[in-house]
């Protein structure tokens, strides 16, 4: 037996942990050590909950002993969350200023769900500021740097989440999904990230961006353990109207008993192959459609006319959405507050203004526009419309395929700096994954290869509305015929 | 290029609605900004949306409705614990009314 625990999977942990195999407390400290080892270079944690976490294990280990209650499927396994996702335990900052030493009375129902399954909680991981951002610099806490090359960006918004997952500073990580959130940091950080269908895993607890896009979904090193993440967190929960009722299976179950009886029809769709597609990713993709291929998937072209508004769309709603959610942070009930105003609006004002940093309050500004006293039509009620559009080309689409692939983000991780000085070349970087969030569907990035550079590519699958375990079991089918192993980044 | 759509006037006062506060050289600069980004959104002009239903919400959905029973939620005291500013009752804020 290895001397060390950080690198196994999920399902590897919890099997070993359930047949007292291991202490969890052992798995635990492994994990614990392995985060004082690297994130000095990585900088991916907010918190780290050192005490709890060997708290949470000790009880584990107890329970276990005891014998006498059921035994949860994530059993001893080290968990991180983006700091948009509320914790009883610890901060809840959104990595912005407004936020800071915020401590939220409640858990998420995710958090719940993950503490019912027996997980451990090991600490919580930087993000874009309200997750908004494709690189984790707008940040307000810390820069988070890419394991694979500590000079370029993770990826955002949850680019704490994967980064914490790929250098293996926990085994899975939950992070938020709103344009792309989970899956572009999980291609640039070569991790597995999941995007579930909107509405399938409850959102309460999550702190707003864009409520009609935004999504909670796991990252993990492969796809099993972002699928028993996902039988875990999902399904329906009171305290969000917006999760659906649906069942939710054990997608591990289901994944094994149906790989090798699946059969798939793919769809490449014409408009993500274009000149602005990278030519490395390029390959790298279309070498990955000559894997599933080869395991008999055939292969047809779709077409998704609409791409070319997805992200002029997407601005529109999610800032929109964003003015509405943020317009609750004003110094009042909790969070930042400006000191010495001759008033209360002063005092509003500067709170928000010293509260937000740049990139929130530019999406501030315009989804206030968006929404102003006759603008509303021409832009609100407009993009509403094309996003029905967006969303009647993937039903189009699905008529010809069972899940479409293609690339998660249009480049590798990029160097910092790159794209901050301009917010629509940042925005751009999302033109494959937004659409996906406008039409609510599910979809997953799996790593497909490394750059001659040495920087991980994402394959992104998206599939049919509520079918994740389909979805799932391709993607499964692709990772364990990928044939090459990505292993661990180059921090030694 | 950038059309300068949206002036630093106008800038001002979507701040005002939004209870932002910005100085002159951040004005300048969203301005230019927001200029470029609803001018690359403009681009849905391009199509014709008359017959289309707007997408209001992302999954169908019906009324969800509930039993209107009492249920535990966080103590006052957890809620004023968050705080900036309060009194052990209620929130605290600046003055409200101008009193002469």
């Amino acid at each position: 037996m290895s001397e060390y625990w950080w690198g196994r999977s999920a399902s590897e942990i919890s099997e070993y942990v359930k047949n007292k195999e291991i202490s969890p407390v052992e798995v635990v400290q492994s994990f614990l050590d392995r985060i004082q080892q690297v994130d000095t270079k990585i900088d991916a944690f907010t918190q780290i909950w050192s005490d709890y976490a060997l708290q949470q294990a000790r009880s584990l280990e107890e329970k276990i002993v005891k014998g006498k209650s059921p035994v949860g499927p994530l059993a001893g396994v080290p968990v991180s969350i983006k700091e948009v996702i509320c914790t009883q335990r610890g901060f809840t900052t959104c990595a912005s200023k407004i936020l800071a030493g915020y401590r939220s009375p409640y858990d998420a129902t995710v958090v719940e769900r993950l503490l019912n399954a027996d997980a451990i909680l090991i600490g919580k991981v930087n993000m874009d500021e309200f997750a908004m951002g494709s690189s984790t610099e707008n940040s307000s806490i810390k820069l988070t740097r890419n394991p694979w090359n500590l000079e370029c960006v993770p990826g955002g918004s949850s680019g704490g989440s994967a980064a914490s997952v790929s250098a293996e500073e926990c085994v899975i990580s939950l992070g938020s999904d709103t344009g792309g959130s989970v899956r572009q940091p999980a291609s640039f950080c070569g991790c597995v990230g999941l995007k579930p269908t909107y509405g399938r895993v409850s959102r309460y607890g999550l702190v707003a961006f864009a409520s009609s896009l935004d999504q909670i979904g796991p990252l993990s090193k492969n796809v099993m353990d972002s699928a028993t993440t996902l039988s875990v967190i999902g399904g329906r929960d009171p305290r969000d109207t917006t999760s659906v009722d649906m069942p939710l299976p054990d997608y591990s179950e289901r994944i094994r008993k149906n790989v090798d009886t699946i059969s798939m029809r793919i769809g490449l769709p014409k408009e993500y192959f274009t000149e602005d597609l990278n030519e490395e990713v390029k390959e790298l993709i279309m070498k990955a459609v000559r894997i599933l291929e080869k395991q008999g998937a055939e292969i047809v072209e779709v077409s998704l006319p609409h791409t070319e508004f997805a992200v002029a769309t997407y601005y529109i709603i999610c800032t929109a959405e964003a003015s509405a959610n943020l317009a609750r942070f004003d110094g009042v009930r909790y969070g930042f507050r400006h000191v010495d105003s001759k008033n209360i609006i002063e005092m509003y004002k500067c709170t928000r203004s010293e509260g937000f940093g740049p990139e929130v309050q530019r999406r501030i500004l315009l989804g206030t526009y968006v929404l102003s006293s006759g603008y509303y039509d021409a832009y609100y009620l407009k993009a509403q419309k094309v996003r029905k559009l967006i969303t009647q080309d993937f039903e189009e689409a699905f008529q010809k395929c069972d899940v479409i692939v293609g690339p998660t983000s249009p480049t590798p991780a990029f160097r910092f700096g790159e794209k901050t000085q301009n917010p629509l070349e940042m925005y751009l970087s999302d033109i494959y994954t937004i659409s996906v969030n406008l039409s609510a569907l599910p979809a997953i990035s799996v790593p497909c290869g490394l750059t001659q550079s040495g920087l991980p590519v994402g394959l992104q699958f998206i599939g049919k509305h509520f079918d994740e375990e389909y979805l799932l079991t391709v993607a499964y089918l692709y990772e364990i015929n990928r044939g090459q192993e990505f292993g661990n980044p180059p921090l030694e | 290029m950038i059309r300068s759509k949206i002036s630093r006037d106008e800038i001002y006062h979507i701040a005002d609605l939004a209870y932002l506060h910005l100085d002159t050289e951040q004005a300048e600069k969203l301005a230019a900004d927001l200029s470029e980004i609803i001018g690359y959104v403009e681009k849905l002009n391009e199509l014709s949306t008359d017959n289309v239903e707007p997408m209001m919400h992302a999954v169908p959905m019906e009324n969800i409705l509930r039993e209107d029973k009492v249920r535990p939620s966080i103590t006052k005291e957890e809620s004023l614990r968050c705080a900036p500013l309060h009194d052990g009752e209620y929130f605290l804020v600046p003055k409200i009314l101008e009193v002469d």
